[in-house]
């Protein structure tokens, strides 16, 4: 038996929130989702939390698990011991229990244009991108946009309007990708204090990210480049 | 109340290629999905997708014509072969756009789009970027509805479509956030839902794939065309059955049985492991079922998918998501160790039943993808024809139901349509939510998994089938008695799996009619008791219509244009 302990709160009925208690019987393999699953087919009906894929890659289920963000369905129990504690994802309002809001977190991720910008005419095939130029995107492309990074970032806890890791990724997936050309409007996006200058590189969401991405290393990349395009602008090159 | 000219339902990658291209033929575009469309299933596709872009020196050859005859032997000569043409004419064009939109496909020395071998296929023809296919389309085409601005309901989940006089006029839909019930008024409805693997239980599909939108359509009129051809997939990890792609063969993996042999020897001499689906997972079945399989005692049988040899550089260079499900859910690294394997349900061939340009028999009724068929993949689908096809048939759909939504004159219904429609859904959710019913619905669900993997899977007999039919009937009236999932539908997912599984239950019956009643052998479809394809009587696609006594079956020839059906050897 593991005994999991889960957030609970409905905003439309609830004063405050409380965790309910659930002994959910161990099997081999036993992942925090399929307790989950568990609890809502045996014990409580009413639990609400987020899944899809089951497998690590839609990145619906991302939530607070024992101290750390992470998705649910790659997260074995056995490794946490008897006892499991769940939070739903910070800094987004809670809907019900586990289930949070991601308007805000998606609308930071259209402020930075998340979307190829080519100033030429596209070729009659593909772009010519030589191996070594993909190598430059190879680490900032696998982002499944789950929430963990968010999530964790103290600086967007205190700073709603702080565009987040997740969008500054996405924006560095462009900024260093050979087919998009439009550097300066980028830059212009990511270079102000609600953008890549807010990071204060506290480095939580390179530690949380599932897939293994390091969203401050591609800020930080960017604050460089920002930097040196306005040094150019000031020598006039 | 949302009012639109084309409603899309579903935001997976037909989802979004078809709204991206009815908004360019100026129309007005919404979304609705019960998923974020970042959270769809198709991000999951790990291999690749099928264009003759002739990039790889071995596949120089390589062109469209060759591509369609490919995909018509694969489909054990089912598939139309009219609309196989049509896909792979488009496909290198669609393919070139996904690449202008910035999709990071994995490149070749000279900087060209890479090209992977896959199963069935005369060249290295698929395209990818590393294992994660799926993720980088569905990534690419919804940062393109974002610059479009298309408008998305998202975790609004379709409970009925409205017809009146077999025209389609809207939909009724459930806001899960807020728990209301909610019309939506639309010229035309574009249904790219995604299959319907959870029907069965040792499935490689997301939990969210039920096939409730090939339900929604079955219940608003259109047939659903060839349910029996379910592919199962050669290589899903034992316990979870997640996903271990073609591609790992593609990459020169090998499957190896407890004596250590490579036996697709015996069943695929020429191609080996890279033999269409549907004949490497009967090989590895019949291995098992003649114990020179592994053997787990929940999982039950396997075999080892070997990648081993292909060096820890190239794993991580071209599987790496292969090798994270191996750590997470195994904990093995393939870099050392073989991987447990066994075939799991992966791909509905069958689906609601559309022509070449994605309409439906219900007029302004449109479907693609998944839940669609046209059909393009008959009674076996290629390894990286899926994802060409909700690209090809997405777009097909989108400029298809731009063109009628521009042709109509005035509306031909009254407001009634719409109100009674929404009346009858409240009825219906007030009767889910508060019935005085004690049937387990998980229970009614979990009896159906287990239903279709015993008795609907790779090797299918009369007898068997006769029981699955008589089982999802009993199943059927079962439902009618289920507990109440509770009053408040405000984000109520016990009533969101409810919602789900009695579109499950309607469609898995036509599943089983269709299969029990087609005597013979063909793709997927494979019967100890008819062995043979039997082109003489079931060169033909099976209808199956929704009645008030079930599903009634009818049939239509497939059709031929230059390839004659042969015997299927590789």
């Amino acid at each position: 038996m593991a005994t999991f302990h889960i957030f609970r709160f409905d905003p439309t009925k609830d004063k405050t929130i409380r965790f309910d208690r659930f002994e959910v019987p161990d099997k081999k393999g036993l992942t925090v989702l399929d307790g989950l699953y568990y609890i809502l087919e045996n014990l409580d009906g009413s639990l609400a939390f987020r899944s899809s894929c089951r497998a690590g890659v839609c990145g619906s289920c991302a939530m607070h698990i024992n101290g750390q963000y992470r998705l649910s369905c790659t997260t074995s129990v056995k490794p946490l011991g008897k006892n499991v504690t769940i939070r739903p994802l910070a800094h987004l309002p809670v809907l019900k229990d586990l289930v949070v809001d991601l308007t805000n977190f998606f609308r930071h991720y259209e402020k930075i244009k998340p979307y190829l910008i080519t100033n030429d005419q596209p070729p009659k095939k593909e772009f010519i991108q030589q191996p070594a130029q993909r190598k430059k995107i190879e680490s900032l492309i696998d982002c499944i946009l789950c929430g963990a990074c968010y999530g964790s970032c103290p600086v967007a806890a205190g700073e709603p309007n702080y565009l987040g890791p997740h969008a500054l990724l996405k924006a560095a997936r462009f900024i260093f990708d050979s087919r998009d050309t439009n550097d300066r409007e980028r830059i212009n996006l990511i270079n102000h204090n609600l953008g890549v200058f807010r990071c204060h590189t506290i480095f939580n969401c390179q530690q949380v990210c599932p897939k293994k991405i390091d969203p401050s290393e591609a800020i930080a990349r960017m604050k460089m480049k920002t930097v040196w395009s306005k040094l150019r602008g000031f020598f006039g090159s | 109340m949302h009012k639109c000219n084309v409603l899309v339902v579903g935001g997976g990658l037909a989802g979004l290629q078809a709204a991206i291209d009815a908004k360019e033929a100026g129309m007005d575009v919404i979304v609705i999905s019960k998923l974020h469309p970042i959270r769809s299933h198709s991000g999951a596709a790990q291999g690749g997708v099928n264009a003759s872009l002739a990039n790889n020196p071995a596949g120089k050859d390589d062109n469209a014509e060759r591509h369609a005859f490919d995909t018509i032997k694969g489909s054990d000569y089912l598939a139309d072969q009219d609309a196989v043409e049509i896909m792979t004419a488009a496909a290198p064009g669609l393919i070139y756009q996904l690449e202008h939109w910035g999709c990071p496909f994995s490149r070749s020395e000279d900087g060209r789009i890479a090209q992977r071998p896959f199963g069935g296929a005369g060249f290295p023809r698929t395209c990818f970027g590393a294992d994660k296919t799926g993720h980088y389309i569905l990534q690419t085409l919804y940062e393109q509805v974002v610059k479009n601005n298309i408008q998305i309901l998202s975790e609004w989940m379709v409970v009925s479509l409205i017809v009146d006089e077999g025209v389609c006029h809207g939909v009724v839909a459930l806001d899960m956030q807020t728990g209301r019930l909610e019309t939506i008024e639309a010229q035309a409805i574009i249904m790219a839902t995604g299959g319907g693997g959870r029907m069965y239980g040792r499935s490689s599909n997301a939990f969210t794939s039920t096939g409730l939108g090939m339900a929604l359509a079955y219940w608003a009129g259109a047939p659903l065309k060839d349910m029996e051809f379910v592919q199962f997939h050669p290589t899903t990890i034992i316990g979870k059955n997640i996903l271990m792609t073609e591609g790992c063969r593609g990459e020169g993996g090998h499957l190896v049985n407890k004596n250590k042999e490579r036996f697709m020897q015996k069943y695929a001499p020429s191609k080996m492991e890279l033999a269409p689906r549907d004949i490497v997972s009967r090989s590895i079945q019949t291995e098992i079922n003649e114990g020179r399989g592994f053997s787990d005692p929940v999982s039950g049988g396997f075999v080892h998918l070997d990648i081993r040899h292909l060096g820890s550089a190239k794993i991580k260079e071209r599987l790496p998501g292969v090798r994270d499900i191996c750590l997470d859910f195994l904990g093995l690294d393939p870099i050392d160790e073989p991987i447990p394997i066994q075939p799991g349900q992966h791909y509905t061939m069958g689906g609601i039943d559309t022509n070449k340009d994605a309409a439906t028999e219900v007029k302004g009724l449109y479907a693609a993808g998944e839940c669609a068929c046209v059909s393009v993949h008959g009674a076996n689908r290629l390894g990286g024809n899926s994802l060409l096809e909700t690209l090809v048939f997405g777009r097909r759909a989108g400029q298809s139901a731009a063109k009628y939504v521009a042709g109509l004159s005035d509306r031909i219904f009254t407001k009634n349509t719409l109100a009674d429609a929404h009346k009858r859904q409240e009825f219906r959710l007030n009767k889910l939510c508060r019935q005085s019913g004690t049937k387990n619905p998980y229970q009614i669900r979990d009896e159906l998994n287990l239903t279709l993997d015993d008795k609907v899977g790779i090797y299918r007999t009369e007898a068997d089938m006769k029981k699955a039919l008589t089982k999802v009937k009993k199943l059927k009236q079962q439902f009618e008695k289920i507990k109440p999932a509770g009053t408040d539908t405000r984000l109520n997912y016990n009533l969101i799996w409810i919602l789900e599984l009695e579109g499950n239950l309607d469609v898995a019956e036509v599943l089983v009619k269709g299969a029990l009643a087609r005597q013979e052998s063909r793709g997927s479809h494979s019967r100890l008791d008819f062995t043979k394809r039997d082109d003489g009587n079931w060169l033909k696609h099976t209808i199956g219509k929704s009645s008030k006594e079930g599903a009634v079956l009818s049939y239509r020839p497939a059709k031929i244009t230059k390839y004659q059906p042969q015997e299927r050897k590789y």
